[in-house]
């Protein structure tokens, strides 16, 4: 009869806690940082329908690095809290601070419960009114939480994406600019710089602007144009999400290829609303 | 740092609703929650508070057959609906009636139910609104979770499904009858779906109205609506069939300009659901009542050509 090895509780955890961290390093990078009219998300990520970043509800948007299938399942609770959350009461009481504290004690239980944690890492960040109430949780594989500001990079090449940000984000960015930054730092991850083209990116916002649900994704010929690139994924590539075209463009996005098309119908007036005026402080020629 | 230990309120009042099944202690999220399955918020309001869906509570406390619920609850009414080519009109408007007695002047009964379509709802106002309130979430939670919007007739199909859910109570005369109409991105046109409090869903070319003064307001539309018409011109011929169901139902009101209430008039075309705000819409109401001034029966409706040639 073979007696079993005794194994610390000490040792037991930092086994899990080096191979989540392995798995999470594995993949490529997440940034979310301020700007001036939001928060924006830039990821690495060819896929046009595995999201590594999603709406929660109004004001709350989800990012995350790790297992897809782990973190897809986190998204999906969240979402299903959120919308519980809202339906029972009301809408305003979703916040960014419960959906975290259910997110960590989730992920606490998971990695002191289960042989296996999840390799993943997660930012739950909230758009406020103002830039000052914008909140960011970083959540990590074993449930404890960190309140950020400014920006947070996870996964990859993390730490040196925020040793940059550390230098080089600062309050007040425009849109184009921490587009910009993120996209150029997440190239920069593997020794040799890399232009990464908007076909391999995955970007979107929580558009302090925008009237009811803040999130909107950049693609295509929006996100190019913010770039300052040319749109080179073929038309129709996008899938069609969630938000309308042209009039969800207001905040944030350069827009000009459409404007002209909104005054067609009599009835349609200059869309105004959603702050279309930065639009041109924000193009990265202007 | 957040108080990890904080306790959550979601856990007692949503994650272990009535009939729902109690969560592990110690877990944010219910187990449920992260349980891949279905897209439907009403599906997971049935498993974790079915007390929230409408149509479930109320159960035995209306006797069959009751006829004193038009004085109990007040009942919202007229709302019509057309077509243009690149999109969709609807509009209500803003009376709410409990018997003889006007429960509200202003009420709304037309709503964006997502970025591309809209829903007006005729009946008891409580249910219709709860119900609108419903739908939203369903449309916006099965988008968010799937990452796509659901197509025209999805939407269509599901609000049938809600309905049901409402039939025991619309057996008893707490009836909300939709109108629900939206931009079909795939087919790129304009679409209606009218319904039957059995969940019955029709789909009506063109024009539609529903409501207690919708037999006018058709009347009016039949004669006036012309499928190449503009969206304004098409939002001026809903307003003269409100203007002709509030002529003739009492229970459906008018545009109030002393207290400058115009109904709630939505279009919905490719860029998204729009609602006209009130300095649009001010011009067109007061052309339709000048209109009234001078020919209190409305517009004629003779082939364009007699009038003019005759004239």
């Amino acid at each position: 009869m073979s007696v079993p090895f005794y194994v610390s509780p000490e040792q037991i955890m930092k086994d899990k806690a080096d191979y989540a961290r392995k798995g999470i390093a594995r993949g490529r990078s997440v940034v979310v940082l301020q700007y001036d009219g939001g928060i924006a998300f830039v990821a690495e990520n060819p896929s046009r329908a595995l999201h590594k970043i999603s709406e929660i509800y109004d004001r709350l948007a989800f990012a995350a690095v790790g297992k897809y299938n782990e973190f897809e399942n986190l998204r999906v609770a969240g979402v299903r809290l959120a919308d519980l959350r809202g339906y029972s009461y009301d809408r305003a009481d979703v916040t960014g601070r419960s959906l975290a504290n259910a997110y960590a004690q989730t992920l606490g239980t998971i990695f002191t419960e289960t042989p296996k944690p999840y390799e993943v890492e997660i930012v739950v960040a909230e758009v406020g009114e103002r830039a000052a109430a914008d909140q960011m949780y970083r959540l990590t594989f074993d449930g404890s939480v960190a309140d950020e500001h400014g920006f947070v990079a996870m996964g990859g090449s993390a730490e040196s994406i925020s040793t940059a940000l550390t230098e080089r984000w600062h309050e007040g960015l425009s849109l184009a600019e921490a587009v910009g930054l993120a996209v150029e730092l997440l190239g920069r991850d593997s020794g040799q710089p890399r232009t990464l083209t908007p076909a391999q990116l995955e970007v979107a916002v929580l558009d302090r602007a925008r009237p009811r649900r803040k999130f909107r994704r950049l693609t295509g010929a929006r996100l190019a144009d913010l770039l300052g690139v040319s749109d080179d994924t073929p038309p129709g590539a996008d899938i069609p999400d969630a938000e309308p075209g042209p009039r969800g463009a207001g905040g944030a996005g350069a827009q000009t290829p459409t404007s002209g098309e909104q005054s067609e119908a009599p009835v349609t007036q200059p869309r105004t609303e959603a702050g279309s005026v930065p639009d041109a402080a924000e193009r990265p020629d202007a | 740092m957040v108080d990890g230990g904080g306790t959550y309120a979601v856990r007692g009042s949503l994650g272990i609703g009535a009939g729902g099944r109690p969560a592990r202690m110690g877990d944010g999220l219910p187990a449920a929650f992260r349980r891949p399955g279905s897209s439907s918020f009403c599906e997971l309001l049935a498993e974790h508070d079915p007390g929230l869906l409408p149509g479930t509570r109320w159960g035995d406390m209306l006797t069959a057959g009751s006829r004193d619920e038009h004085i109990l609850a007040p009942h919202g009414t007229t709302i019509v609906a057309a077509t243009y080519p690149g999109g969709v009109v609807m509009a209500g408007d803003r009376r709410a009636t409990m018997g003889n007695i006007i429960a509200q002047r202003d009420i709304e009964k037309v709503f964006a139910a997502d970025e591309h379509s809209c829903v007006g709802i005729a009946g008891t106002a409580g249910i219709a609104v709860e119900l609108v309130r419903l739908f939203q979430v369903e449309l916006e939670h099965y988008e968010k979770i799937e990452g796509l919007p659901l197509s025209m007739d999805g939407k269509a199909n599901r609000l049938s499904t809600l309905l049901r859910g409402n039939l025991g109570l619309a057996m008893q005369g707490l009836a909300a009858v939709p109108l629900f109409a939206g931009y079909d991105l795939a087919r790129e046109t304009g679409r209606i779906f009218s319904y039957d409090v059995t969940g019955g869903r029709y789909e009506e070319h063109s024009w539609h109205s529903v409501g207690s003064g919708s037999m006018f307001a058709r009347g009016a539309l039949k004669k006036l609506y012309r499928p190449d018409l503009s969206a304004t011109d098409t939002v001026v011929v809903t307003l003269e069939a409100l203007y002709d169901a509030a002529d003739d139902d009492s229970a459906t009101g008018g545009p109030d300009l002393a207290r400058r209430i115009y109904p709630v008039v939505l279009v919905v075309d490719a860029d998204g659901v729009r609602r006209l705000p009130d300095a649009e819409l001010e011009p067109l109401v007061r052309e339709v009542v000048a209109g009234r001034l001078a020919r209190p029966d409305g517009p004629v409706a003779l082939p364009r050509t007699v009038p003019e040639a005759s004239a």
